[in-house]
């Protein structure tokens, strides 16, 4: 079964300018997006506390909310999942709470649960606590950081690894899809509103590592063809990688959406914003492996002359597996 | 297509072989169970067996069976629900002398286990559990070494006779003033000969007093810190054992933070409770006057007197007056001793400490001296809606010696066992009196029906994620399409292989990379089924295209691999735990499909077609 042309011929560096134009306007959008809206970082960032609380009859949501408020936790956050018996206790991290002697943290956070707990059970007793969960502030705060050092490694090591294989223009091609694929893809996120948590963070950084896997398979075929084509119109080859990696660059898509979409739709809430993130990065991914990455390089200049082996590759590799 | 060597068929089919093997035992599910272990002088015998199926018994708990094994009774429960009855039922009636502890039995059969094939273990995520993150404030640690420092300085320049001179800290380190340049200098001279963990500097003058700044070297520092963190990680891991849960995880993580989990268990109070004891040390005399078997037997020691005891159960009567406590302690470390080259331990007192020492060596030479270490667990209870406060408070003797000398500040105790024996005493010792407060920063508790759930969920996403790659590529590439299976079904089993002999953890996010790997691994053999239709494409023969079609795509599908490592490596730079145990299966998965989609499926591919010498078109 074949579902593309082997023998398309689409011009997309026709349409790199408006490509490009619409690539730079999602990106500033995006920006927009996620320094305006912002993100709704998990408990795992924002530190404080989460309590998951049972009743043995169905109350409704603003019963919860009203008993929490007259137990003085005004700010907190409630959320029911599976049915109208079980729900979601959400409380900022209080500085206090992570005060310095051990004792006192001890007491602050058992005090959470219990409190939590009084304070529904003074409007309905059937309330049962079933999870607790707590999360210093600081460590929020390290994890964050820690998060952005990892993005900034990944790129870089990637960058540095294409740098060596390829050339200059190619690493700044990828690096350039990579912020694309990954603002974009974070803004998308922004909107659905959900929370930004730690399965989250980990489906971010996926998914620059499947966008670069595309990428390569395209620059890797642009290669071949300016060493082996005589005349090097660059415009011409760029377009002819893109369409003869294009049927490899949806399948390879389509086979991991399915298998990321099932966690999406069967994962559970512990996995499906790993899952939906996944399934927009991928879909990102595959859009600038066609519209953006190839523009950017020819943005760049790129020409036969470039990539005619001063650094020929080490025959080891090339071997045979 | 003969020519596929020979060698690398043995090789895949090898591997596929003990990939089998070692994967297959993550397929027998742990069962619930309850250990007991005996404590002290009590023993796991058949009259424990007799009585502990009877407590199962009255209480109509369902369970698959009792057995003594390895010096520890366990009962195996076919749930989680009587698994918990039982454990509480067997804590009430066999009473203190042993520890009932939940556990998850291995049914792995025997064989699989003697050549090392275990099942993969479970986060706890997967399983339930109570997961805390500890910080430890080492701040207070320095800060008692420096002021260590400071009657050190100040007994130096008693003993070098230099007179108004003023020891003090400040945020910038030890501040001595002096009362001439000529005594400064004198000052510096001899803290770096006497104190080689200090390095002076020359502070601003004050009025007319030149000063010197005295600050710890950094080199001492990072070892002060990472004993604090060992000695936090060993009382720790001790207090735990007590507390009856089998395979807890206690690990260090980062400089000043440790990771406590313990499978199985649900609440937390108690588990806190433990965590958040203190320990200290007290310095006691040997009542000599007085015969222990007898005063043992009898119940009757002079007033000034206690019977302690070891953790053994031996007993020793001690005077109830304290010589030095913990507090009075700044160092301890076991070396072998320089005379005698036996195990030693070296003890520094600050100055106060150092002060009485010398008072009650001085008059108790050849007799003896005991170290007795005393936990404080806190706990906090709640009373008509108010909290009570109280204390549970456990002594124990972990060192008696003979006094050989008049000391005061530093001293030895030697004759000791072994070196282990040595740093056993050394870590106790420092436990009673360096014990930094300790903050619980993260507090997780996972109910063991969610911990099922999760399990189900996750397996179902797998099956459901492999089996939609597998039918969507067997009929978009036909008969490659199925050997691509074959090989995606291999790299499935490949993974867990590894991920079981590492016994590396399976929590939710691991799932996760399972099943992202999956549907990349694919990657590999589109590429080279698009290759090999290419190559068809250019006319060139089957054979032919084939070779074409593995060769052009191995230097893409390396590239593609390689620069997909690099990122998955940076996942696993920030140690975070569920995103490295995502990390690390996504990193071997990478690895292993690398092998099975390549590798694997060209051997597969020269099996099929092989032999058929006139093969005309591709199945592609």
């Amino acid at each position: 079964m074949e579902l593309f042309n082997p023998n398309s011929n689409i011009d997309f560096m026709r349409w790199r300018k408006v490509s490009l134009g619409v690539s730079a306007l999602l990106m500033i959008v995006s920006v927009a997006i996620i320094f305006v809206r912002g993100l709704d970082y998990g408990l795992d960032f924002t530190g404080g506390a989460n309590v998951e609380v049972t009743y043995e009859n169905a109350i409704d949501v603003a019963d919860v909310r009203a008993a929490l408020t007259e137990g003085g936790f005004d700010k907190a956050v409630v959320q029911t999942y599976g049915g109208t018996n079980d729900f979601a206790i959400r409380i900022v991290a209080d500085e206090q709470a992570t005060s310095t002697t051990e004792e006192a943290s001890v007491v602050a956070n058992d005090k959470i649960a219990v409190k939590v707990l009084e304070a529904l059970h003074a409007k309905r007793p059937d309330a049962k606590v079933v999870n607790s969960e707590f999360v210093g502030a600081q460590v929020g705060d390290e994890l964050r950081s820690d998060g952005l050092v990892a993005v900034i490694f990944v790129i870089a090591g990637i960058s540095i690894y294409l740098w060596i294989r390829f050339e200059w223009r190619f690493a700044v091609s990828a690096v350039a899809s990579e912020i694309h694929d990954t603002l974009i893809t974070v803004a998308a996120f922004a909107l659905t509103g959900r929370e930004f948590d730690l399965p989250a963070l980990a489906a971010v950084l996926s998914v620059v590592g499947y966008s670069i896997n595309d990428k390569i398979v395209v620059f890797d075929r642009v290669r071949e063809i300016f060493r082996s084509s005589r005349k090097g119109d660059s415009a011409d080859i760029l377009n002819r990688s893109v369409n003869s990696t294009l049927s490899r660059t949806i399948m390879t898509g389509v086979t991991t959406a399915l298998a990321v979409g099932t966690l999406y739709f069967l994962g559970g809430p512990a996995l499906e914003n790993f899952g939906l993130i996944m399934l927009i990065g991928i879909f990102i991914g595959i859009a600038s492996s066609i519209f953006f990455a190839n523009p950017v390089l020819l943005l760049l200049g790129v020409s036969k002359q470039d990539l005619m082996p001063v650094t020929r590759n080490d025959p080891e590799l090339e071997r045979r597996p | 297509m003969n020519d596929y060597p020979r060698w690398k068929h043995i090789l895949v089919a090898l591997v596929a072989v003990l990939g089998v093997l070692f994967a297959v035992p993550s397929l027998y599910q742990k069962q619930p169970a309850v250990q007991v272990l005996a404590n002290k002088s009590a023993v796991v015998d058949e009259a424990l067996k007799e009585r502990a199926l009877q407590a199962l018994q009255t209480r109509k708990i369902s369970f698959d069976g009792v057995e003594i094994k390895d010096e520890h009774l366990l009962a195996l429960f076919p749930n989680t629900d009587s698994q918990l009855a039982a454990a509480s039922a067997l804590r009430t009636d066999l009473g203190d002398n042993f520890t009932v502890a939940l556990n998850l039995a291995s049914t792995v059969p025997q064989w699989m286990r003697m050549i090392g094939a275990n099942s993969m273990p479970l986060g706890l995520d997967l399983q339930g559990g109570v997961h805390f993150l500890m910080q430890v404030d080492q701040k207070s640690v320095l800060d008692v070494q420096e002021q260590r420092y400071v009657d050190d300085i100040r007994s130096l320049l008693r003993d070098r006779n230099i007179r108004n001179a003023k020891v003090n800290r400040a945020a910038q380190g030890i501040i001595v003033q002096a009362s001439s340049s000529g005594d400064r200098d004198a000052i510096a001279a001899a803290i770096g000969k006497d104190l080689q963990d200090l390095v002076t500097t020359e502070g601003p003058s004050i009025g007319d007093q030149p000063s010197l700044i005295a600050k710890v070297k950094p080199e001492r520092i990072k070892q002060i810190a990472d004993n604090t963190i060992k000695q936090n990680v060993a009382t720790l891991r001790n207090r735990i054992n007590s507390l009856g849960v089998a395979e807890p995880l206690i690990v260090q993580q980062g400089d000043s933070r440790i990771v406590v989990e313990l499978p199985g268990l649900q609440d937390t109070a108690e588990a806190k409770k433990l965590l958040g004891a203190t320990a200290t040390l007290e310095y006691r005399a040997v009542d000599e006057n007085t015969n222990v078997a007898e005063a043992v037997r009898t119940g009757s020691v002079p007033p000034d007197s206690r019977i302690y005891y070891w953790k053994d159960g031996r007993p020793a009567v001690l005077k109830k007056k304290v010589i030095v406590t913990g507090d009075e302690l700044v160092d301890a470390s076991s070396a072998a001793d320089q005379q005698t080259g036996t195990p030693s331990v070296s003890v520094a007192l600050n100055s106060a400490g150092a002060r009485k020492m010398l008072d009650f060596t001085s008059q108790n030479v050849g007799k003896g001296m005991a170290v007795v270490l005393v936990e404080r667990t806190p706990e906090v209870r709640l009373v008509d809606g108010k909290e009570v406060r109280s204390a549970k408070i456990t002594e124990e003797i972990i060192n008696l010696a003979t006094i050989r000398g008049v000391f005061s500040n530093k001293f030895q105790t030697t004759g000791l066992d072994s070196m282990k024996g040595a740093s056993d005493l050394a870590l106790m010792l420092r436990s009673g009196s360096l014990a930094a407060p300790v903050d619980i920063v993260q507090e997780r508790v996972i109910g063991s029906t969610l911990g099922a759930d999760n399990i189900r969920k996750g397996v179902t996403a797998v099956i459901v994620g492999l089996a939609l790659v597998v039918v969507f590529v067997a009929i978009y590439y036909k008969v490659f399409g199925l050997i691509a299976n074959v090989a995606l079904l291999m790299n499935l089993i490949l993974l867990v292989a590894i991920l079981s002999i590492f016994q590396a953890t399976l929590t939710l996010p691991g799932i996760a990379g399972i099943v992202l790997t999956l549907g990349m691994a694919i990657d590999a053999n589109v590429l080279i089924c698009e290759r090999i239709r290419e190559e068809t494409r250019n006319g060139v023969t089957p054979f032919a295209a084939i070779r074409g079609g593995y060769e052009k795509a191995w230097a893409t599908i390396l590239d593609a691999n390689v620069t997909h490592l690099i990122a998955a490596f940076g996942l696993m730079t920030f140690g975070s735990g569920p995103i490295r145990g995502f990390a690390i299966t996504l990193a071997i998965g990478i690895i292993t499909s690398m092998f099975t989609s390549v590798t694997g499926t060209h051997s597969l591919v020269a099996l099929v077609f092989g032999r058929s010498a006139k093969l005309k078109s591709l199945p592609v």
